[in-house]
Order: C-alpha cells, then structure tokens, then sequence
C-alpha cells in the first residue's frame, strides 16, 4: 500500500483520508486565516495585529475593537464562508455533471439569482434583506425549472448542463431588459449588485451563509460518499446500492442551496465556483470531488481575492471583478502548464 | 430441480413505450455459469439490468433470496450480488487501487470506511484478476483489455456470490475476451453464480454451463450448451444457417455459419421473418 491514502481509526470507526489532501486543505485554511488577519488589521484606521487578536477576544478597547469586530469582521468571515460554500457547491455540481463547466455560474443558478435580486431591486423597489430573498427565490426556481425540463426517465447530466445554459441565456437577456430600462441611479445600484460584492457585510450576512453551511453540512457528509460513486454512471452506482436518482436530487439541491445563499448574501461572485474545485483537486491530485479541498480552496481563494481589491489596487474594488480575474489567470496558467506536460485530466 | 437465490417471475420489462421483455420466467440456477445470448435487441442486457435491480420492473418481479429484490435495502442487494455494466463511466485522474477499492462501498458506513476486510477484499480481487502491478496507474491510460480487468476487479471486491456480466468481452480483442472469459470461469470454478450477456455463440458454448437463448423478449431455449444448441434454434433465433459440430479441443458445440453458396443446398429451410 502506497501513502495516498491512510486510514484513521478509533474504536469501531474509521476514516480514510489522503494526507496530501488534509496538507493541502490545511495549507489553504491556513493561509486564508493569516490573510484575514492582514484584512482585519489593515484599513484606513490600522489596528495592530496583537490589538486584532485582543479586539477578536474582547479585550481591546471600544474604538479598536468596534472598527475590527463590527466593521472589519463580518466582511473578513463572509468572504470565508461564501468562498467555503461556493467552493462546496461547484465541487458537487461538476461531479454530478461529470462536467468542469456545470458549475452554479454556467448553468443558469446564478442567472436566476441575479434576475430575483432585479425584479426585486427594480420591479418591487425593495432593497437589503428583500433582494436577498429574491436572489434566493429565483435561484431555487430557476433550478427547478432546469431539473424539471431535463427530467426524462431521471435528470441525465448532459441534458441538466445544456437545459441550464438555454435558460441561463433567456434569464440574461431579461435582466438586461430590466437594467437597461430601470432609472440611471437604479441602474447603477443593479450593476454594482451583479458584480459582486462583501464590502457592505454585516452580521445578519454572517449568520445567513453560516446558518446555511451548518444546516447543509450533514447531508454533504452523508450524500458526498455518493458522489465518486455516481461518476462512475448511474449503473455502476445503483449496483453498488446507491438510489441514484435520489443522491442526485439530495446533492443537487444541496449545491443550488449554497451558492443560492452565496449569491444573495453577496451578489454573483464570479468563477469561485468553477475554479475552486478544479485547482484543489489538481493540488490535491486526487480523483473525484474533495469537496472539503474544494471548500477551503474557495475561502482562500475569497479572502485574496478580497485582499487583492483592498490593498493592491487604489480604489476598492468589489470581490467579483477580483476573482474573476484573478481566478481565470490561474486556471489558464494552471491548464497550459498541464497541457505542455502532456498530463490531462480533465 | 437445482436451488436459485435469484430468479424473474412473469417479468415485463419497457422503457418507454412497448415492452422488450414479456412475462419471463428464468431461474439462476446457483453456482451456474449462465450466459445469455440473442439476436441485437432481444432484450438480453435488459434482463440484466433488472435481474441487477438497475431497471425496475413494469410487471412481474426479481426475485433474491426468496423475496422481491425491491423489498431490500439497496446496500443489502449490492451485498449479495454484483454488476458490471456493458459501459461503465471513467473519472478522470483515477488510479486503478482507488477504483477497485470503491468496490467496497455497499460494505461501509460513513464512519467506518476502511476495515483490514476492505483492504484484504481489494487486494485479493486485484491479485485474481492479475492487475496487482497497475495499482498505482491512471486508468484513463490502460488499454482496453487492463481496463476490464480493472472493472472486474471492483465487483471482485464487491465480494458478491453473484456477479452478472453485461458484454464484458465486447471491444476486446480475441486474447483478452479469452483473458476476461477465463477469470469468469476460474471465479465459477471458486464457487460464484456468474451471469454474463455474450454475443459469440461459440464462446459461450464453451464457457457456460447453463445457456438462455433469447428472441424478441421470450427465452426460446435454456439448457446445457451441448444439449440445446443446435443448427435449428441458430437458425430460427439469429436467421443464419449453420451446422453445429463439436468443438475440436473441447468438444462442446461450435457453431459453423454456412457460406452463402451452401445455403440452399444444405441448410434445413429457413422461415423467410426469421430473426
């Protein structure tokens, strides 16, 4: 037996894990945290890291630990965990489409994400917690619109990816209808929102996409064992005992939730979804989804990103644009590399 | 009559519209080789997949140790009998000890995932089926022939007393069909129930020891390939004339099609909708 994989044992129970994996995972975890650090400590009014560490713990002094707790933070825990969910939620929906392109972004979720948040900007004049709800509402109807067109003696991936870009493409064209005929400053506000952006987090965003995470975690332990098993063909899974239309439903749902509660605490972020899982699983060099990989990939990826339109550039600039940027510079790198070398993967 | 823990009752079998298996009745006789064979679409792999509980039934049942295979919780059946489909899905970046190794997954829970049984299981199934050496090999770079070994390997872990075979020769060349074929038949001598789906009439004679011959959803014959096979059913199943004559070597039947300026001489007649 190679060191790929070495099994954790206590009692009755075991776990079997790749230490390269857990490293990378841990890495990224770790490299995400001290960057939150830097994105606590850094600003227009400059904390020090110990004064940052003391704020966290509640000894600080009221100015200090108001503009790091209350100011600082919420954006710094929402960038994680938005990062962490989108990550979760692409790693699944690749697997189960067998596809790097039936991420959330290229299937239409974010799509009708968007045209929630529009119609509730724009057509009902709400703001805040109602176009939150919006983007939610239509992200989960736009996805069962798309399951329920592709549904034909099961969802088969390919029929869900395609039946997705369609809608994606007909939700686009209306929200452009909505923004180009909306008024100049609401206009303005609905672009700032399709960007993406974590600059205005609070506590209430916070507790939205953790409560989602929490909530959604024990059916992503239970139902991601199922995944590597449904790459293998629906056949192959039902005869290893697996109900396969059920697992996919579970985990498809899952996957839409998050980056449903992603995308209205935050607006559509770009490419997290798309790239987090990819890169962690080259890093990792493992096969299959990794989705605990994929989600400490999106924090970090989140937090630079977050990082990057602070601190490099001038002006602050909304997340979106950043990883969007960032994010594809990598992949491309990523796959000429691998392509030169005449390693595929994918 | 011999025992069967797997069996159809009046089974009727249809994906969308007009059924491909009608009200079948077939025992898997235990410790039996059987092969199915048939003309294209006669409704063979479908019969597998619902003897495999991949494909639910219209009417009629699978039957699994005395009660209908439904009534079981999935994991229970992926317990006691295994499938490898006619075309089953690589992921990318696998290597061939990972693959096998989910083989085992009716077998854990979520907080036991590996047990010595796991590891002695895999090991096993990679040494029977000879691919031992390609444990740290990417399958997407195998060849056809280790590819199905592998594939073989991953129900040989599954640890099933049944194992149904869907075309596990198709694509292969002759010496790996022959590769595949003996495996099926040393796990038969081990004590399996092995049921494959073949297309080479000849192949199957020589390996099966219970043949099912099917036309258009209907089992025509069932029996030991020297005693059923004959130049009649060839003739009214696949609407080839043929002599059958016993295999030199082995002596079990072998089927010879007639080339097309004996046919009429020397064929019996054939119905003209035959086939």
């Amino acid at each position: 037996m190679s060191a790929r994989r070495v099994t954790v044992r206590a009692g009755a129970w075991s776990l079997r894990v790749r230490p390269r994996s857990v490293v990378v995972s841990a890495v990224l975890v770790l490299a995400a945290l001290a960057l939150a650090l830097v994105n606590l400590s850094t600003g227009d009014f400059p904390v020090p890291f110990g004064e940052v560490l003391r704020s966290l713990f509640g000894t600080a002094g009221d100015g200090t630990a108001y503009v790091v707790r209350e100011l600082r933070l919420p954006r710094v825990l929402v960038a994680m965990l938005v990062g962490a969910a989108l990550g979760i939620s692409g790693g699944i929906f690749q697997t189960l489409t067998r596809n790097p392109l039936g991420s959330p972004d290229f299937i239409g979720l974010t799509a009708g994400a968007a045209t929630g948040a529009l119609v509730v900007m724009l057509l009902l004049g709400g703001d805040g917690l109602a176009v939150a709800a919006g983007a939610l509402v239509g992200c989960l109807a736009t996805f069962g619109v798309i399951y329920l067109l592709a549904f034909r003696r099961g969802a088969q991936p390919v029929r869900l990816v395609l039946m997705g870009i369609g809608v994606s493409a007909m939700l686009v064209a209306f929200d452009t209808l909505l923004i180009v005929r909306a008024r100049l400053e609401e206009m303005m506000e609905a672009q700032l929102w399709l960007i993406g952006s974590i600059t205005n987090s609070t506590m209430f965003e916070v507790a939205l996409i953790g409560g989602a995470l929490v909530l959604l975690l024990p059916l992503v332990l239970r139902y991601g064992r199922d995944l590597d098993m449904l790459s293998l063909g629906d056949e192959t899974a039902t005869a290893h005992g697996i109900r396969a239309e059920r697992s996919r439903l579970v985990l498809a749902v899952v996957s839409v939730a998050l980056a449903a509660v992603a995308t209205a605490v935050s607006g559509p972020i770009a490419f997290v979804a798309l790239a987090a899982p990819q890169l962690a699983s080259r890093l990792t060099r493992s096969p299959g989804a990794g989705l605990g990989a994929a989600a400490a990939m999106g924090a970090f990826l989140l937090t630079v990103s977050d990082w990057v339109g602070r601190r490099i550039l001038p002006l602050d600039l909304p997340v979106g644009v950043v990883t969007a940027a960032l994010g594809g510079l990598y992949l491309v790198w990523l796959l000429a590399g691998e392509w030169r070398r005449g390693r595929q993967l994918t | 009559m011999t025992s069967a823990r797997l069996g159809a009752r009046e089974l009727t079998l249809a994906y969308d519209g007009s059924p491909v298996v009608s009200t079948l009745d077939l025992d898997i006789a235990d410790g039996s080789f059987t092969v199915i064979v048939g003309p294209n679409a006669c409704g063979k792999s479908t019969l597998l997949k619902a003897l495999a509980r991949v494909l639910r039934p219209r009417s009629g049942a699978v039957v699994l140790d005395g009660a209908e295979i439904a009534s079981y919780p999935t994991k229970e059946v992926a317990r006691r009998l295994g499938l490898l489909p006619q075309s089953p899905l690589v992921p990318p970046g696998i290597v061939v000890e990972d693959l096998v190794a989910r083989g085992r997954f009716a077998h854990q829970r979520l907080l036991r995932q590996w047990s010595a049984q796991d590891a002695d299981a895999v090991s096993d199934a990679m040494r029977l089926t000879g691919v031992t050496d390609l444990a740290d090999r990417y399958v997407d770079e195998l060849s056809g022939g280790q590819r199905q070994r592998v594939w073989l390997a991953m129900v040989l872990a599954q640890q099933t007393s049944i194992m149904l075979l869907d075309e596990p020769t198709t694509f292969l060349d002759l010496a790996h069909q022959i590769d595949v074929l003996d495996i099926c038949a040393e796990l038969h001598e081990g004590g399996r129930t092995i049921v494959a789906v073949l297309h080479d009439l000849n192949q199957a004679a020589r390996y099966a020891t219970n043949l099912v011959v099917m036309e258009a959803g209907r089992i025509v014959a069932q029996g030991p390939p020297a005693e059923i096979l004959t130049a009649d059913l060839v003739a009214t199943v696949f609407g080839v004339p043929c002599l059958v004559i016993p295999a030199p070597a082995t002596d079990t039947p072998m089927v010879v099609p007639l080339h097309r300026s004996h046919r009429t001489a020397a064929t019996p007649a054939v119905p003209a909708n035959a086939g």
